[in-house]
């Protein structure tokens, strides 16, 4: 095979911060006090919190060491289905870091915040046109604080016609976070399966569906990777007995361009700016979930609202049927500063062009691979695959050993065990940034990774053997917690 | 375009591998019918240089591209940050990588948080602190409901009103679809939770007070303590001004129970409101309650130490519709960034940007006082106070806006309309002597 990425190098240990601090080192460049004085009454005082005391040397040591022993985007390929960890621009962190954004504070008011209240608008009416939805709400933090908005803005539409409904439909192909979401409003979930091609079937939908439903949550693509083909029926179906249809757009890389969910009946959308719209993950956050509604549904939208009026920007929380508040300002808007430069720079041509290179690629590794791995449903595919191990199953080889010598190899292993629907799931998303020889790189190790399977099978229950640390023991790890040092 | 890589040759080789003749062919599963026809409406695409110039161009709409003077708090504070701060945090390991559920190569993420977990416990003298939280006021509703689902019998959380406004709004949103209720605690002439009202409650779940509150004032927590013990309910307390507990005594050594946070003072910026960082903390017999990520110390196969995400059980992906929370991803790059600047400052510089700011605060008081403003309430405060302004200071507040890029206290009469001609004013170790004796003058 070609090089693979993956190679022993020189890494160092670094012990927790405070096992550094030495009495009396501090690693900031104390002010000079230009008034006096003013000592609190010690009944109001307290301790000196035991903070580390670090040179400035010791700090940057300190995180330089540990940022070493991570995976990022940046470090080497990352196929984490359901994620998008795609490349994210780092012309978008220089945005972001412009004095006016940074230094913005929240209740400076309208006038003082003219350009943040712009982009907001203008990113707004984007992600509208890119989903085909009416508005959009731009205050959720994250992927699952915008479900939570959608939920609650069905909950509040059910509740205006005035009759509140007890329960909601989620496939076996749906988003992990999507029955916790609609338990937050109250609302059972009812378990709808797929159909043998694994996407729903209306005349399920159709057996389940009743007056008692507030609704059906979509993730299309699904987790599976399949384009949902009987959406528009479903949906139909859905509407004709008072429910609404929720679609999860956390897979919207798969689409931009090509399908506007909110033309194909779908009623309320979430999107994640930190997956489809290029922002960096961070190590699992700062996210941002914007929501999309159709005119249906827009009283309901969370306040406050970015209203235009001639050419300034306003924020309005008159709204009567809004669900309230979701956050303490206006939701993440350094992320979404990084989403807007991504869509100005690339276009209706470059989001076209991404959703169609994003399923290129998904598609050349299911093909690629489905000679190694068991290929549960042989159809065509959007952004992502999903393998399983049922071939490796005979050499007592399971899906997590795979991931784990990938490792080895230089690669971040897919995502595993999810969807719940394949058992031993290997779910492989590329994403657009990767090239050609990348993927080759990827493919050719896990077809190497495949024969140690059979012949040295030794190497993968013992992976990895690279990185820093070897498998951990998470089990005994949760037993007896240890959750500070 | 320069983050797509591949070459028309590329795209050939790889359609014929897929079996497709072209790239629309791709897409044959998606019924023709739906598909976008003219393509999407949006702007051309900018160059890098079109995109500076534009961005910069909505910055500079921004009051804030000016460098000002910012007495305002209220949620989000004007700290100095410094350089090693940004510069460290934006190491694209930490930047670009996923949430750690591949602990192997995950180890600077999950050594990281577990430090900024131990700091977090340790600031506010608790037992556990979570891996984050999208910010206080979402991290206080998550309190309110565990109280709620702790307390069977009670339908009802007491909320003081001078909890932040919007963390209040946001724990009704929360609230709305579930049956329980938000009942307000009233607050006193001196500008604090009224006890006597409190302890007149029944039916509650839970009582949540901020301290230092809205209008900047400490509370006397340990009277909180007593009510709740009294009433056998969770006790629940926030705040919005971290650097507060670099001197004074933390929410733990009241006995709180649950603890939520803004952490966006420890070396965060402002950005507009966000993404700030939501810290929530509680005692262990809570441990398997609280919503979100934990990192906890783990044991490799060669006995090796190290750190994994763990108790997972209690969250979304695993226990679905019966989870305690249905957070997913949270603030972690701006925990890492919370765990960057609290071990820059160091047990030495908390203490000492913490009684600089209560200086500060002190000294802008005393010279709002001499210019004609009234000191509307007693208790002692930390960075913020409110008062009263004579007659014509809004006219001059905007000018000093508009002239001076000098934002001098926040209307409360939006939040507390009884309070007209009222504002909370916010000093921090950024502001100097002369800035506020300069508006001083001003506005005399």
């Amino acid at each position: 095979m070609t090089q693979r990425p993956g190679t022993k190098g020189l890494i160092f240990n670094e012990p927790n911060v405070w096992d550094k601090s030495r009495e009396g080192r501090c690693a900031i460049s104390l002010p000079k006090a230009d008034v006096e004085r003013s000592p609190l009454d010690p009944a109001l005082t307290g301790d000196t919190p035991n903070l580390p005391q670090l040179s400035e040397l010791d700090v940057v040591r300190h995180y330089t060491r540990l940022s070493q022993w991570n995976f990022g985007v940046d470090s080497g390929m990352y196929p984490l289905g359901s994620c998008t960890m795609k490349y994210n621009p780092k012309t978008n962190e220089v945005q972001a870091a412009r004095q006016g954004f940074a230094g913005a504070h929240p209740l400076a008011g309208d006038e003082c915040s003219q350009g943040a209240l712009r982009l907001m608008y203008d990113l707004e009416r984007s992600l509208a046109e890119i989903t085909g939805f009416d508005a959009v709400t731009l205050q959720p933090a994250a992927g699952a604080h915008g479900e939570l908005t959608g939920m609650l803005i069905i909950h509040a539409y059910h509740a205006k016609q005035g009759r509140q409904r007890s329960k909601i439909i989620i496939p076996d192909t749906a988003h992990g976070t999507n029955p916790a979401s609609a338990t937050l409003c109250g609302y059972k979930s009812v378990n709808l399966k797929s159909g043998p091609k694994g996407i729903l079937e209306p005349e399920a939908v159709a057996e389940i569906m009743d007056e008692e439903t507030a609704g059906i949550m979509i993730t299309n693509p699904n987790t599976l990777g399949l384009f949902e083909e009987n959406i528009k029926e479903i949906c139909e179906i859905v509407h004709a007995k008072g429910g609404l249809v929720y679609g999860d757009g956390a897979n919207m890389n798969a689409i931009m361009g090509v399908v506007q969910p909110g033309k194909l009946g779908i009623d309320v959308l979430h999107l994640n700016l930190h997956k489809t719209f290029s922002t960096p993950h961070g190590g699992g956050g700062p996210g941002s979930g914007p929501v999309a509604v159709n005119e249906k549904l827009t009283p309901f939208l969370p306040v406050p609202r970015v209203e235009k009026e001639l050419d300034t920007f306003k924020f309005v929380t008159d709204c009567p049927d809004s669900i309230g508040r979701l956050h303490t300002f206006y939701g993440h808007f350094g992320v979404m500063i990084k989403a807007y430069a991504y869509i100005l720079t690339m276009g209706a041509q470059g989001l076209l062009d991404t959703s169609r290179l994003a399923v290129l690629n998904a598609n050349y590794i299911k093909e690629s691979l489905k000679g190694t791995l068991n290929l549960p449903y042989d159809r065509p595919c959007m952004h992502e695959c999903v393998f399983n191990d049922a071939k490796q199953q005979e050499y007592h080889i399971s899906t997590m050993d795979m991931a784990k010598r990938l490792l080895d190899y230089g690669f971040h292993p897919p995502t595993v065990y999810f969807p719940l629907v394949v058992d031993g799931a290997f779910m492989v998303e590329p994403t657009e940034t990767e090239s050609k020889e990348d993927i080759d790189q990827f493919i050719d190790a896990v077809k190497a990774i495949a024969k140690e399977a059979q012949t040295d099978p030794e190497k993968l229950t013992s992976a990895p053997v690279l990185p820093k640390v070897t498998r951990l023991d998470e089990v005994a790890a949760a037993r007896k917690p240890c959750l500070r040092g | 375009m320069r983050y797509l890589p591949h070459t028309q040759e590329d795209i050939q080789k790889m359609l014929a591998v897929a079996g497709a003749g072209s790239l629309d062919d791709l897409f044959k599963t998606i019924p023709d019918a739906v598909k976008v026809k003219d393509g999407l409406n949006l702007p051309e695409p900018m160059s890098e240089w079109e995109l500076n110039d534009y961005m910069e161009k909505l910055a500079s709409e921004n009051i804030a591209c000016k460098g000002y003077t910012c007495l305002i708090g209220a949620g989000s504070y004007d700290h100095y940050i410094p350089a090693i701060i940004p510069y460290l945090v934006s190491r694209s390991e930490f930047a670009t990588a996923y949430t750690p559920y591949q602990p192997e190569v995950s180890q600077g993420t999950l050594q990281g948080i577990y430090e900024f977990q131990t700091m977090v416990t340790d600031l506010l003298g608790m037992d556990i602190a979570t891996a984050s939280h999208y910010d206080c006021g979402t991290a206080l509703a998550e309190c309110a409901l565990i109280a709620l689902r702790k307390n069977k019998k009670a339908d009802k959380i007491a909320v003081s009103d001078l909890v932040h406004p919007s963390h209040r709004e946001i724990i009704d949103t929360y609230l709305k679809p579930t049956g329980y209720e938000m009942v307000l605690i009233p607050h006193t002439k001196d500008g604090l939770t009224d006890m006597t009202a409190l302890e007149a409650m029944d039916g509650i779940a839970g009582v949540a007070v901020q301290s230092p509150n809205f209008f900047g004032h400490i509370e006397d927590l340990a009277a909180v303590k007593k009510v709740a013990d009294a009433k056998k309910i969770l006790f629940i307390t926030s705040f919005t001004e971290a650097l507060a507990w670099g001197i004074l005594k933390n929410p733990g050594s009241f006995g709180a129970d649950l603890v939520a946070g803004e952490g966006q003072s420890l070396g965060i910026a402002k950005t507009f409101g966000g993404p700030g960082l939501g810290l929530l903390a509680g005692t262990s017999k809570l441990m398997r309650d609280l919503p979100g990520r934990l990192v906890g110390r783990a044991k490799d196969s060669n006995g090796d130490d190290g750190y994994v995400l763990t108790l997972s059980t209690r969250e979304q992906h695993i226990r679905r519709e019966r989870a305690s929370s249905n957070i997913c991803s949270n603030n972690g790059l701006n925990a890492m960034t919370a765990a960057m600047y609290l071990s820059t400052i160091g047990k030495i510089g908390i203490r000492e940007i913490a009684q600089l700011n209560h200086d500060k605060a002190m000294y802008l008081k005393s010279a709002l006082a001499g210019a004609g403003f009234e000191p509307v309430f007693d208790p002692p405060f930390f960075n913020e106070f409110v008062m009263k302004a004579p007659r014509d200071f809004n006219r001059k507040r905007i000018d000093l806006i508009n002239r001076q890029c000098v934002f001098a206290g926040l209307d409360l009469a939006p939040y507390y309309p009884e309070l007209t001609d009222h504002y909370l004013f916010c000093a921090t170790e950024k502001v100097s002597k002369q800035q506020m004796d300069q508006l001083a003058k001003e506005v005399a």
